[in-house]
C-alpha cells in the first residue's frame, strides 16, 4: 500500500496552489516604491580594447538618473572564483581578474561595459543606445586548441597563456595507465565533443538592489539557488559589505539547473548602485541578454581510450579533455571538469587503472560553469559511448560487456579517489530490461522496418556523486567554501512548526517533501509544518541547492535538528507526566510513559515550553527551537541504467525518440511523485543535449544560437512519455535518511543512450562504417554520417 | 494613450505608451504578475492569456490593440473562494509543474486547447504545446494533466 503521508508518500505539492493561480512571487514580481531601472550596455564584439566611452549625451536623455562605467568600479573587488585547482606540476591555476564592469577591455560578446539607470526600463534602454563607445577590435580566440597554440592571442594580457590549468588525475597512475594501454589485448579509442549548452531556466535572471541609509542595510533580491553563497561572495569579496548589513533574498525562482548558483556582475552592480543612489534599482534580463550573460555549460573536447584484456575485462581508461572556461572564471567553473568529472571516470565498472588529463582553456566566449550534472554527464557520456564502441568492435553484446565489468561489492574504493558506499548495478540493469521490454525490441524493430524506418536501441549506465560535500575533503581539493548545510526547527507554542532551511527550492518541491520528513519523525500532520527558505535574514547559514544535495545534506541537518527537538520535548513531557525521561515514547504526536496509559499530546508539551508555569526551569530552558549544521561524511552515489529506443528516417536522418526508460537507485525516497518528476525533467534536458541543443560561436566569437529561434529547446512533441522506476533502492549508509539525491540523474544518464541508439539504428541498416556522431545528433549530421 | 479593458471580469483602465506590450501592461500597470515573460522572440508561451476568448501570446500584442477587449489571465482561473478549476487541479494532481514559471502559460494554453478539442490525443496535446516551453517537467506530467483534465483515463500512463 502506498503511504498517504510522511516519508514515501506522493503528497501533492502545496506550493502548486500559488503557482497555478498566478500568485507566485518571483524576483521580477518584486517592485519597490521609488525603484529605478538598470540597462546594461554590453559588448557586441568578442574581444577588443575600449578606446573611448562617452556617456555625456546619454546622461542628458529623459529620465536618466546616472550612468556607471568601469571607472566607477576601480578599487571595487572583482567577481571571485570559489574553487582553486592545482595543476599537474603543483602550480595554482591561472586566475584572471573579473571586473563588474569592463576595465579597458571586453572579452566576450555580452561583457558589460556600462550601466544606465533611469526612471523607466525603456528610458534606460534608449539612453544605453546613445552611449558613444569605440572599441578597437582584437582577434577573437574561440577554438580551444587554437587558443593553446604557440603565439595565440591572449584573452588576458596579464596571464602567461590561455591555459587556466593542466590537471592530471591520478598523476601517480599516469605511467601505469600508459603501460596497461600499451599491453592491452584490445584498445578502443573515441574522440568526441560534449556540446556547449545554455541552461535556459524559463525565468531569466533578475536582480533588485535596495538600500536603507537609516540602518545602512543593503538588500538584494535575486534569482539565486543559494542566497547565503551570494551574500558571502558579494559582501566579502566584491563590495566589502559586512554580512550583518547585507540581506540576500531568493524568492520563488523559476528554475536554476546550475546557472543560478553563480555570483553574477549584475547582482553586485544592483547592490552597489542602490547604495550609491540611495534608491532601489531593478534589472531584468531579456532572454537575448540571458544567452550572452548566463554561464553556459559543458563544452568539452575529449579523447578517451578503453583498454580490455583478452577476456574483455576493462584494464585501463585514459582520457584527455579540453574544457572551455570562457573569458573569465565563473564561480565554480574550475571544479567542473576536474573533481566533478575525473572522480567519476570509474563509472559503474571495476577498471583498476584510470588517468584523466584536463586542460582548461580561456576563450573569448561567455564563461562556462556547472549545468545540471556538471562534469558527471561529461564523464558518463565518454565512458558509456566508448564501452558501446568497444562492444561493437569486439562483437559482444553491449549490455553483457557492462554486466561483466560491473562493480559488485560495496563499499568500493575506485582508483579515482572516491568510495561508493552502496549500489546494485545488476538489479538496476535487470529492472531496466524489464521496464524497457527489451524482449519485445525485435518485434518493434521489424515493425519499424516494415514502414521503411530504422530502429535502434541504446543502453547505458551511470554513477554520480551527489550530496556535495564533505567540507574537509573539498577543502583539500581547492574549494574555498564549506559544503555543509543547516536547518532550524522552530516549534511554536501551539505546536505548529516553521523549519528554516539553507536549501533553496526552485522547482524541487521542498515545501512539500521536507515537511513529510518532520511529520514522520514527530507523528504529526504535514499541514502543521512549513518550510522557510531563500532569505538570508530568516534562515541559518546554508549553502543552497545544487549537485542533488538538498535532501541528502540539508535534509540531514533538518533530521538532526528535529532529533534535538524530540529530545528536549521528551524532557518536558517527562516532567509533565512525572515520569523518567528514559520511559517517554513519542508516537503519533503523543508522548506516553512506556507500559502505562499516561500520555500528553504534542500540543501540551509545546505549550508548556512557551508557557512554562509548570516547568523544570532549573534543568531546561523554555522554548522549543533547535538548529543543526550537517557536514556529510561522504558523497552519495546514485546510479542507474537507462534505455532509449529511436527511429531514424533513412531518407532525412531525422531521429525520433520512441521509448525512453530509466531505472534509478536513489536510495530511500521521500516523495516518489516528485522524484519521478525530477527524472522526467532531467531526461528531457539530456535528450535536448543529444538531439537538439548547441550554443554555436562563429570564428569571430559571435554567438549564432542566441535566441529560441536558433537554440533548439526540447518541446513537448520532441519527447515521449517516459517509463521510470526507482524501486531498486540501496540506501545511503552515511546519512540519517539513507537518501542519495535525484535531481541530476536524468540529465546525466540520458545522452549516451540516445546516441548509442542512433548508432545501433544505423548499423541495423547496414551502415556499419558509422562509429560515432557528435551531439546534437541533428538530421544533417545523421544524414552526412549515413553517406559515409 | 488611455485604454480600457475588462480583465478577469473587472473593468480597468490605464495609460500606455504606443510601444507598451500587453504583457507589460498586465504585469507593470495592473500588477497582475501571474503572466510571465520568458523570452523576447515570442517562442516560450509563458505569457499566454486569452483576449476575447482566444489564446494570445501577450508579448506579441500591443496593449493599445487590446483596448476594449475582454482579457482573462491566470489570476482569473480559480473560483472566488480559491477552488482551482479542472485544469489547474489536474496540474496539481499529476505534478504538471515544478518551478511554476511556465505554468500560467501552460494552463491558459491548455484551456484554449480543450475548448477547441475537448478530448485531445497525446499527439494532439504535444503538437498544440509547440509554442509553450517548459524546462523543468520534461512535459510528461503536463501532457498527462491536460489529458486528465479533459476527462480521459490517464491511469495507463506510468504514474511515477
Ligand atoms: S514571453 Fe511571450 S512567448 Fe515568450
Ligand atoms: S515548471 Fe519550470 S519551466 Fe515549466
Amino acid at each position: 500500500m502506498p503511504k498517504d503521508s510522511g516519508i514515501g508518500a506522493s503528497s501533492k505539492r502545496r506550493e502548486d496552489v500559488r503557482f497555478l493561480t498566478g500568485a507566485g512571487n518571483y524576483t521580477d514580481d518584486i517592485n519597490i516604491h521609488g525603484q529605478a531601472y538598470v540597462h546594461f550596455l554590453r559588448s557586441d564584439v568578442a574581444h577588443g580594447r575600449i578606446t573611448s566611452l562617452d556617456t555625456a549625451a546619454a546622461a542628458a536623455m529623459p529620465g536618466v538618473v546616472r550612468i556607471f562605467t568601469g571607472a566607477d568600479f576601480e578599487g571595487v573587488g572583482g567577481l571571485p572564483c570559489g574553487w582553486q585547482i592545482t595543476d599537474r606540476h603543483g602550480a595554482p591555476m591561472q586566475e584572471p581578474a573579473h571586473p563588474v564592469l569592463a576595465q579597458g577591455k571586453v572579452r566576450h560578446v555580452g561583457d558589460p561595459i556600462a550601466a544606465v539607470i533611469a526612471e523607466t526600463a525603456e528610458q534606460a534602454r534608449d539612453a544605453a543606445e546613445a552611449i558613444g563607445v569605440d572599441i578597437e577590435e582584437l582577434p577573437a580566440v574561440v577554438d580551444m586548441k587554437a587558443a593553446l597554440a604557440e603565439g595565440s592571442v591572449k584573452v588576458h594580457d596579464d596571464l602567461s597563456s590561455n591555459l587556466c590549468y593542466d590537471w592530471g588525475f591520478v598523476e601517480e597512475n599516469r605511467e601505469a595507465v600508459d603501460k596497461a594501454i600499451a599491453d592491452a589485448a584490445h584498445v578502443t579509442t573515441l574522440e568526441l565533443v560534449n556540446n556547449r549548452l545554455v541552461a535556459n531556466p524559463m525565468e531569466p535572471r533578475v536582480a533588485v538592489g535596495d538600500y536603507s541609509r537609516a540602518t545602512d542595510e543593503s538588500t538584494l533580491y535575486t534569482t539565486s539557488q543559494n542566497p547565503h553563497v551570494i551574500r558571502l561572495l558579494m559582501g566579502a569579496f566584491v563590495l566589502g559589505i559586512p554580512e550583518h548589513k547585507l540581506r540576500v533574498v531568493a524568492p520563488d525562482v523559476g528554475g536554476g539547473f546550475g546557472t543560478k548558483i553563480f555570483h553574477y556582475a549584475e547582482e553586485a552592480f544592483c547592490t552597489f548602485a542602490a547604495r550609491a543612489l540611495n534608491r532601489p534599482v531593478k534589472w531584468t534580463a531579456s532572454r537575448s541578454e540571458a544567452f550572452i550573460s548566463d554561464a553556459h555549460g559543458r563544452d568539452h573536447v575529449t579523447k578517451i581510450e578503453l583498454a580490455l584484456d583478452a577476456d574483455n575485462n576493462f584494464t585501463a581508461v585514459r582520457t584527455e579533455t579540453y574544457a572551455n572556461m570562457g573569458a573569465y572564471l565563473s564561480t565554480f567553473a574550475p571544479s567542473v571538469p576536474t573533481w566533478l568529472h575525473g572522480t567519476l571516470m570509474a563509472g559503474n565498472y571495476r577498471t583498476p587503472l584510470i588517468y584523466v588529463n584536463v586542460k582548461a582553456v580561456f576563450t573569448n566566449t561567455v564563461p562556462v560553469d556547472a549545468y545540471r550534472g556538471a562534469g558527471r554527464p561529461e564523464a558518463t557520456y565518454q565512458l558509456e559511448r566508448v564501452i558501446d564502441k568497444a562492444a561493437r568492435e569486439l562483437g559482444v553484446d553491449p549490455i553483457a560487456l557492462r554486466r561483466q565489468n560491473f562493480i559488485s561489492e560495496f563499499p568500493y574504493a575506485t582508483p579515482v579517489a572516491v568510495e561508493y558506499d552502496t549500489g546494485d548495478y545488476v538489479a538496476t540493469m535487470d529492472k531496466l530490461e524489464e521496464i524497457a521490454d527489451l524482449s519485445g525490441f525485435a518485434a518493434r524493430r521489424a515493425e519499424s522496418e516494415a514502414r521503411g524506418m530504422l530502429r535502434g536501441l541504446g543502453v547505458n549506465c551511470y554513477i554520480e556523486a551527489c550530496g556535495i560535500a564533505p567540507s574537509n575533503l573539498v577543502g583539500q581539493l581547492g574549494a574555498r567554501a564549506g559544503l555543509y548545510d543547516a536547518a532550524t526547527v522552530r516549534v511554536n507554542a501551539t505546536g505548529s512548526i516553521s523549519v528554516m532551511v539553507g536549501a533553496h527550492s526552485h522547482g524541487q518541491g521542498h515545501e512539500t517533501s521536507f515537511p513529510q520528513v518532520v511529520a514522520e519523525m514527530l507523528g504529526i500532520d504535514e499541514s502543521m509544518i512549513d518550510i522557510v527558505h531563500g532569505d538570508s535574514s530568516k534562515i541559518p547559514f546554508g549553502m543552497g541547492t545544487y549537485g542533488s544535495r538538498s535532501i541528502a545534506v540539508c535534509g540531514s541537518a533538518m533530521v538532526r535538528a528535529t532529533e534535538k527537538i524530540v529530545n528536549k520535548a521528551k524532557k518536558i513531557a517527562a516532567h509533565l507526566l512525572e515520569a523518567a525521561e528514559a520511559d517517554i515514547e513519542l508516537k503519533d504526536g503523543q508522548f506516553s510513559v512506556a507500559g502505562t496509559d499516561k500520555s500528553v499530546a504534542w500540543g501540551d508539551v509545546t505549550l508548556a515550553a512557551y508557557v512554562p508555569h509548570n516547568y523544570p526551569l532549573e534543568d531546561i530552558e523554555p522554548g522549543l527551537e533547535e538548529t543543526a549544521f550537517y557536514d556529510p561524511a561522504n558523497f552519495t552515489y546514485p546510479s542507474g541504467a537507462y534505455c532509449c529506443e529511436v527511429e531514424v528516417d533513412p531518407e532525412t536522418g531525422k531521429v525520433t525518440i520512441e521509448r525512453f526508460s530509466a531505472a534509478d537507485d536513489f536510495g530511500n525516497i521521500i516523495n516518489p511523485m516528485i522524484v519521478s518528476g525530477q527524472v522526467h525533467g532531467g531526461i528531457a534536458q539530456g535528450v535536448g543535449q543529444a538531439l537538439l541543443e548547441q550554443a554555436v560561436y562563429d570564428a569571430d566569437g559571435q554567438l549564432l544560437s542566441a535566441s529560441y529561434m536558433d537554440y533548439a529547446m526540447p518541446r513537448a512533441d520532441d519527447v515521449p512519455f517516459y517509463t521510470v522506476d526507482h524501486s531498486c533502492a540501496t540506501p545511503c549508509t552515511h546519512n540519517p535518511l539513507g537518501v542519495k539525491g535525484c535531481g541530476e540523474a536524468g540529465a546525466i544518464g540520458s545522452p549516451p543512450s540516445v546516441v548509442n541508439a542512433v548508432i545501433d539504428a544505423l548499423h541495423s541498416g547496414g551502415m556499419t562504417h558509422v562509429s560515432h556522431i557528435d551531439m546534437p545528433v541533428s538530421p544533417s549530421r545523421v544524414w552526412s554520417a549515413m553517406q559515409g | 494613450m488611455r485604454i480600457e479593458v475588462e480583465v478577469n471580469g473587472r473593468r480597468v483602465g490605464g495609460d500606455v505608451e504606443g510601444r507598451t506590450l500587453l504583457s507589460g501592461f498586465l504585469r507593470d500597470t495592473l500588477r497582475l504578475t501571474g503572466t510571465h515573460v520568458g523570452c523576447d522572440t515570442s517562442q516560450c508561451g509563458a505569457c499566454v492569456v486569452h483576449v476575447d476568448g482566444v489564446a494570445v501570446k501577450s508579448c506579441t500584442m500591443l496593449a493599445a490593440e487590446a483596448d476594449g477587449c475582454s482579457i482573462s489571465t491566470i489570476e482569473g482561473q480559480a473560483s472566488e473562494d480559491g477552488t482551482l478549476n479542472a485544469i489547474q487541479q489536474a496540474f496539481q494532481d499529476h505534478h504538471g509543474l515544478q518551478c511554476g514559471f511556465c505554468t500560467p502559460g501552460m494552463v491558459m494554453s491548455a484551456a484554449a486547447l480543450l475548448k477547441e478539442n475537448p478530448k485531445p490525443t497525446e499527439a494532439e496535446v504535444r503538437h498544440y504545446l509547440e509554442g509553450n516551453l517548459c524546462r523543468c517537467t520534461g512535459y510528461h506530467n503536463i501532457v498527462k494533466a491536460i489529458m486528465a483534465a479533459s476527462g480521459q483515463d490517464v491511469g495507463a500512463i506510468a504514474a511515477e
